[in-house]
């Protein structure tokens, strides 16, 4: 927008309403306050301040659905489990993101073979956004995950018939080999 | 008092008819008692001054099925219903195990019964309802025996060797 800028005076800022909606969104992604196994204690050391959340502007975990955003499924999810889980996904006011944390709430894990009680794959219950794998995921895999969500909220569109264009992540994790010299 | 002292005075009191033998070569040695008096048994076990097991630590359902192919197959195809005792006045302990077969009627598949113990011991209670959620043991005159860890609606009991996997429940996929 450089035809309209540097034409006020100064303390004013000109922004779209798309891009303050979703910059707004997005540094304040409050998750539900959720954990249904072990991966729940790593989700405990994201918040706490070695790890430190509150970065992200997504520290804030409530304890309602209805004021959350993001639901971090953080567990094994057992068959008994699965109705309150779609029901508190349902309580939840759009725009709601998931994030899957863990091996178990991503295809069942080591129970896929013998649990005969464990959901496999949370997906089969509700919509996922972002898989974070791990068996349980490091704390900085699942920031990874509320970054990923939040490149997802900053794509976001308005207007009616334009698509959400996602980003290329910064960086993808794929670590590159040193190259080796040749003996 | 040691596992065969034991035997030997629960013999002395109830009869061979009621305590059916010990196995003195495991080695976990354990008292076998006919499953339709594990009830008088279990009070006196708790009640008799001698012995006093005044705590229950454990009551488990175990599926013992003949399977060929494997080398540690048992030979006889069974429940068993073991209580882990212990005594805290005179600290021992001891092993108790009933043996049931595994289908009352094999064709109908109706689950094994045996009475209950939670009038003696008042843990047994949960205890047997994960026995009978799990393994599937019916414990005749238990207060209130629902299923405990699954599903009220779940079919089936997942330790059973023979149980075989919901393809989906409610409407979520299984295998």
């Amino acid at each position: 927008m450089s035809w309209i800028d540097g034409r006020f005076e100064e303390n004013l800022i000109i922004t779209t309403l798309e891009q303050a909606t979703n910059w707004g969104r997005q540094s304040s992604v409050w998750p539900m306050t959720f954990g249904l196994a072990c991966c729940a204690i790593e989700m405990m050391a994201v918040g706490a301040p070695r790890f430190d959340l509150d970065r992200f502007g997504a520290g804030a975990f409530r304890a309602t659905p209805r004021q959350a955003d993001l639901m971090i499924v953080a567990g094994t999810v057992t068959y008994k489990m699965a109705s309150r889980v779609r029901r508190l996904y349902e309580q939840m006011p759009d725009p709601k993101y998931v994030i899957a944390m863990g091996a178990c709430t991503i295809g069942g894990g080591p129970y896929f073979k013998w649990g005969y009680h464990v959901v496999k794959g949370v997906d089969l219950v509700v919509p996922v956004d972002v898989y974070v794998p791990g068996c349980p995921p490091r704390p900085e895999a699942l920031l990874e995950g509320i970054m990923r969500i939040q490149d997802k909220i900053r794509a976001k569109r308005l207007a009616k018939d334009k698509p959400d264009v996602l980003p290329v992540p910064h960086h993808t994790g794929r670590v590159r080999l040193p190259e080796v010299a040749a003996s | 008092m040691t596992v065969e002292e034991v035997y030997q005075y629960l013999c002395e009191l109830l009869g061979e008819d009621r305590i059916l033998g010990l196995e003195a070569g495991a080695r976990d040695p354990f008292v076998i008692v006919a499953p339709e008096s594990i009830a008088v048994v279990a009070d006196v076990l708790k009640n008799d001054s001698r012995l006093s097991f005044d705590h229950l630590c454990d009551l488990c359902g175990v599926d013992w099925r003949a399977v060929p192919e494997r080398k540690v197959a048992c030979q006889e195809p069974r429940v068993e219903v073991v209580y882990q005792l212990y005594s805290f006045t005179h600290r021992h302990r001891l092993t108790v195990k009933a043996k049931l077969p595994r289908w009352r009627d094999e064709t109908e598949k109706t689950l094994p019964e045996i009475p209950t113990v939670s009038g003696v011991w008042a843990i047994a209670d949960w205890h047997e309802r994960e026995a009978y959620d799990l393994v599937g043991i019916r414990f005749i005159g238990h207060p209130d025996l629902r299923r405990i860890l699954c599903a009220e609606d779940w079919v089936g009991h997942p330790l059973r060797k023979d149980y075989e996997f919901p393809l989906e429940y409610h409407g979520i996929r299984g295998r």
